[in-house]
């Protein structure tokens, strides 16, 4: 098949794009090299639109390991043991087959992890659907979480928390991000850079079919008409070959035969190939047809773009094949050395004893394109006047009611529910708090994680809501009693070729960099996902923050239940009353326009840290962060969690009630402290000069919010348990 | 009318189902396989007497449900 | 005490169980599924998880294994078996214990704690256990326990079933059985009593801070009752 620019386009490439790649080569490409570039070219490869940004963040910190730019993110927590850990996006192959797509989602990125050598310990994720009304959303949800838990479940791996999201801007475009933990050992870290000449490349895993061929350039591509042409390429996830490769590799790393790993993700052969072959300025050298194929008569360009999951590419140690091979054959996978490394710093394949391909590596990695893609500033919207005559009329008791059971607040367990959460025996806490937390296997320590969006505050203006995320994902994690660490985003957007959602994406990106190098909270990992819009639609800008912190001993794991009756609850930070951009304000007061609330980092750090100084001094006996839906709806879950009430006191406070209980100041927590304890915690608070009120003394049933309005905790319950169930049965 | 619909993965769509059946079986001693593919098998009794209808109906419950056409084949087997 | 917890390709709680069986003083090995012969034992475990992926039926390529004809060997003469959860799934398979695990009755994989009452003491599993309802924790697809009229007769007759979903105070009740289990089953003997298979997963409940400690009651008293 002869090339041309019109070929070219059709597998994604622009016009100038094709023009760059045939002055490089100083010919034209024949098929399969195209689709190398194709694949390497494109967004979700070359992150050739958010590139120049994204080196912005900060990725540097004393407990970083590995930064971006490997298979997954690596922290430190001591006593040689390390963290690794990555969140990354999986939407497009989800809206077109909901549980393949989810599935293989959670395969991929546990496969990142222990790539690096790591056995996963716990899986997150974060997944938005469109309006519960949209004819697709109910099968799509039924689809993703019956694929988040097949793949999970069957690997093994607790699924420990997540977030659930509903919009309508995700109508035609849900998004499935998925993150997984893992542990290693610090001296026991696998890193995907190939070194030393005429070593011997090794496939392992599944066999190649023609699965996903172009899935890369598919998710670098918005969703139109025509999305029913494409749902060939979406691939089948096997979660019990994966459990195999799982413990293949593992048995493998145990010693020393490898230098050099990388799972087949994206563009599987092609990316996994050349970039062990870039990292170490090497060249690389296969032999197509010793690739294990399932089907007959693969051709080098199928062969090369098929994205079949549950494959891995290994750079041995020469004269280690058969200690590799023995393990790969207890496990019943396939093993074959189909290359190896050379000094020509191309990548060269043969197929049929002839050169079917030669690209220089430089060519496809260093000079692969990068944008400064146009981009439009928001402006910071105008504040909403609210008339104190509409909050007069509106009572407590309905808004509570309307609020806890919205479907963006109210409880998820009939999710989490069909994910084991409870495998591998250290999950100490279950998904529904404030973050997930695992021991770590046979020591005092436990690792907590959570995961966070925004998307209506990144909307209504993004600096702030980048800054907002990695602000709730800190106090997540300061909630449960966990020093935060670091981060990894998974960054889902419209198209960067709009200046509205470019716009977005600079303005989130800057916002993500200012918290968390203010919190120190780095990032470590993370991945992009744009295009995600259907025709001229982009979604509400989307970033999903995994934070990772470790508590050094468990016993101290805070949870968010409301423990014994007679203790006090204190509001910790200031209440304002910004309603702009709440859930009360859109849900009860149709209200889409105005500011997200204002995130202050010097009140986020020393709000969080003197938590940390309580948690530490045996203070706080249960804490939980205000964040959507405000103050009311915070001390509910607790009430519902703890089975216990609570009296308020007598508000001192003189903004509106509605507004006081119903906004979504930032910086805040509920901490539940002995009365006993009340003065010392007092005291500490005062000299650190943290704004803190008491709320009220925790009873033995009823919520008595004042002298009007009492609820019970079974009312409770009811609001916030009853919407999910109800929808989908 | 009873018709039946047989639903099998498409051709070079992976069956994991498939490859371990066929690993075990080959295990039992079955060494003579080169493939096994799994698939679903209906019976559906149709309140139509004329078969070409009963089968258009089932054709169409495939194509809206029985069937994931994503990953999916389906073929109409009999009537009687 | 010596145990054997046998690993399928596929299981995923054999180290929780190899955890949970040393905590409680058992003299613990792992055993391959392609090995020929089980090493000394007091006690065989089939642990839970996917082995083979819980392709074509739950457990029943796994039970077709090498090891599984020296554990079928054990148990018939008279040995102790215990399978849990895709163990007990596997258990089924072989004909160790009568009837079969469907898939949930409302088809969702459903993981949570359970109380499950017990409903005979008069074998080495629950023998001088000073409770009678336990705190469990279950996690399947295929837990759905079912079988003939004639067997469940038989069952009952030999005092075969081993514990029964149930409420806190030990009501056995439609509302408390997670999978539509008949008559709320959630384990089952042997005729000899010495082959027990349950749905639920005692060695998740061995820790205060995990999701309670009823396992670690049920272990202690299992280790008791061999020695």
């Amino acid at each position: 098949m002869e090339v041309n620019e019109q070929i070219a386009i059709e597998h994604g490439l622009k016009s100038d794009e094709y023009k760059k790649i045939c002055q490089l080569l100083k010919r034209t490409p024949n098929i399969t090299e195209l689709g190398i570039f194709s694949a390497m070219w494109n967004e979700h490869c070359s992150y050739k639109s958010s590139r120049l940004h994204l080196k912005k963040l900060p990725t540097k910190g004393k407990k970083v390991i590995q930064g971006p730019g490997e298979n997954a993110g690596v922290i430190d927590i001591e006593d040689g043991d390390a963290i690794v850990f990555k969140i990354e996006s999986h939407n497009h192959p989800s809206f077109i087959e909901p549980y393949q797509g989810a599935a293989t989602g959670v395969g991929g990125i546990m496969r990142d992890v222990f790539t690096m050598g790591a056995r996963p310990i716990a899986n997150l994720n974060s997944i938005h659907f469109g309006s519960p009304q949209h004819k697709k959303t109910k099968n799509l949800l039924r689809g993703v979480v019956h694929g988040i838990g097949g793949y999970g479940n069957c690997m093994g791996v607790p699924t420990i928390a997540g977030q659930t999201s509903f919009d309508s801007s995700y109508n035609g475009n849900i998004l499935v991000n998925a993150m997984t933990l893992g542990l290693v050992k610090k001296n026991k870290i696998f890193y995907s850079k190939a070194a030393g000449l005429n070593k011997p490349v090794i496939y392992v895993g599944s066999k190649t079919g023609r699965d996903g061929i172009h899935g890369a350039s598919m998710a670098s591509a918005s969703f139109d008409e025509k999305i029913e042409e494409k749902k060939p390429t979406v691939q089948v996830g096997d979660p019990f070959t994966e459990k195999l490769l799982l413990e293949a590799c593992l048995e493998l790393m145990a010693g020393d035969s490898i230098i050099a790993i990388q799972d087949m993700g994206a563009a599987g052969l092609t990316s996994s190939s050349i970039e062990m072959a870039s990292k170490g300025n090497l060249g690389i050298e296969i032999d197509l047809n010793k690739v294990p194929c399932r089907e007959t008569k693969m051709t080098p360009y199928e062969i090369m773009l098929s994205e079949s999951q549950e494959r891995m590419l290994i750079v041995l140690e020469n004269g280690k094949e058969e200690t590799a091979k023995k393990i790969f054959d207890k496990w019943n996978l396939d093993f074959a050395v189909i290359g190896k490394t050379t000094n020509s710093k191309n990548i060269e394949l043969f197929f049929n004893k002839e050169q079917v391909a030669k690209i220089p590596i430089n060519i496809l990695v260093e000079n692969s394109p990068m944008y400064d893609r146009k981009w439009k500033k928001s402006k910071l919207p105008k504040k909403n006047k609210i008339k104190n005559e509409v909050l007069n009329k509106l009572k407590i008791r309905d808004v509570l009611k309307k609020v806890l059971s919205n479907q963006n607040i109210c409880s998820k367990e009939w999710i989490w529910q069909q994910y084991d959460h409870t495998v591998m025996g250290d999950t100490i806490q279950k998904p529904g708090g404030d973050s997930g937390v695992v021991r770590v296997h046979g020591t005092n320590k436990a690792v907590a994680a959570s995961v966070d969006s925004s998307a209506v505050y990144c909307w209504a203006h993004p600096l702030t809501g980048g800054k907002q995320i990695v602000a709730e994902s800190w106090r997540n994690l300061i909630s449960v009693g966990a020093i935060p660490i670091a981060i990894t985003n998974c960054l889902n957007f419209g198209s960067p070729e709009k200046e509205e959602n470019m716009g977005e994406f600079v303005e989130c990106v800057q916002g993500i960099g200012e918290a968390s190098k203010y919190l120190n909270f780095p990032v470590v990992s993370g991945n992009v996902s744009f295009y995600n819009q259907t025709k001229e639609v982009g979604i509400k800008p989307t970033p999903s923050i995994g934070g990772v912190g470790l508590i050094k001993d468990y016993t101290k794991m805070i949870s968010m239940d409301l423990k014994e009756v007679d203790n006090l609850v204190l509001i910790i930070g200031k209440t304002e009353g910004h309603i702009d951009q709440s859930l009360f304000a859109r849900i009860i007061l149709d209200e889409k326009n105005g500011p997200p609330p204002e995130v202050n980092l010097f009140n986020e750090k020393n709000n969080g840290e003197s938590i940390l100084n309580l948690v530490d001094k045996g203070y706080v006996k249960s804490a939980h962060d205000i964040s959507l839906g405000g103050l009311l709806v915070a001390i509910s879950k607790m009430c519902i969690k703890g089975n216990k009430g609570i009296k308020f006191h007598k508000s001192k406070n003189l903004i509106n009630e509605i507004e006081y209980f119903f906004a979504e100041d930032q910086g805040r927590y509920l901490i539940e402290v002995n009365k006993e304890d009340l003065k010392e915690v007092t005291k500490i608070l005062n000299k650190n000069s943290i704004h803190h009120e008491e709320l009220g003394i925790i009873t033995q049933n009823d919520m008595i919010i004042n002298e009007k309005t009492k609820v019970t905790i079974d009312e409770l319950k009811s609001y916030y348990t009853n919407w999910l169930p109800t929808y989908m049965s | 009318m009873k018709v039946s619909a047989i639903i099998t993965l498409k051709k070079d769509v992976l069956d994991p189902q498939g490859k371990v059946i066929q690993q075990a079986l080959d295990g039992m001693g079955f060494e003579n396989i080169s493939e096994v593919r799994q698939g679903k098998y209906f019976e559906i009794d149709v309140n139509e007497n004329d078969p070409s209808k009963a089968k258009a109906v089932v054709e169409d419950m495939c194509k809206k449900l029985l069937a994931n056409l994503v990953i999916e084949n389906f073929k109409i087997i009999e009537t009687q | 005490m010596k145990s054997s917890v046998i690993t399928f390709p596929g299981s995923n709680c054999d180290r929780d169980m190899d955890v949970a069986l040393k905590k409680f003083g058992f003299n613990n090995k792992m055993v391959w599924h392609d090995d020929n012969e089980l090493p000394k034992s007091d006690l065989v475990v089939l642990p839970g998880g996917f082995s083979y992926g819980d392709y074509l039926r739950c457990g029943s390529m796994a039970s077709k294994s090498r090891i599984m004809q020296s554990v079928i060997n054990f148990a018939k003469s008279g040995g102790l078996v215990m399978g849990i959860c895709n163990g007990f799934q596997i258990l089924v398979e072989t004909g160790l214990v009568p009837g079969v695990l469907l898939r949930n009755k409302y088809l969702e994989f459903i993981c949570k704690n359970v109380f499950v009452k017990l409903d005979n003491k008069e074998n080495v599993y629950f023998k001088n256990l000073n409770k009678d309802i336990l705190e469990f924790h279950i996690a399947h697809n295929e837990g759905n326990y079912f079988c003939t009229k004639d067997q469940l007769k038989e069952i009952k007759d030999n005092n075969q079933i081993a514990i029964y979903y149930c409420d806190k105070e030990g009501k056995i009740e439609d509302q408390y059985n997670p999978n539509g289990s008949i008559k709320n089953i959630a384990g089952i003997f042997n005729k000899e009593k010495n082959v027990l298979g349950m749905m639920p997963h005692p060695e998740r409940m061995i820790d205060q801070s995990l999701s309670g400690e009823d396992g670690s009651i049920f272990f202690k008293n299992l280790i008791n009752n061999i020695k």
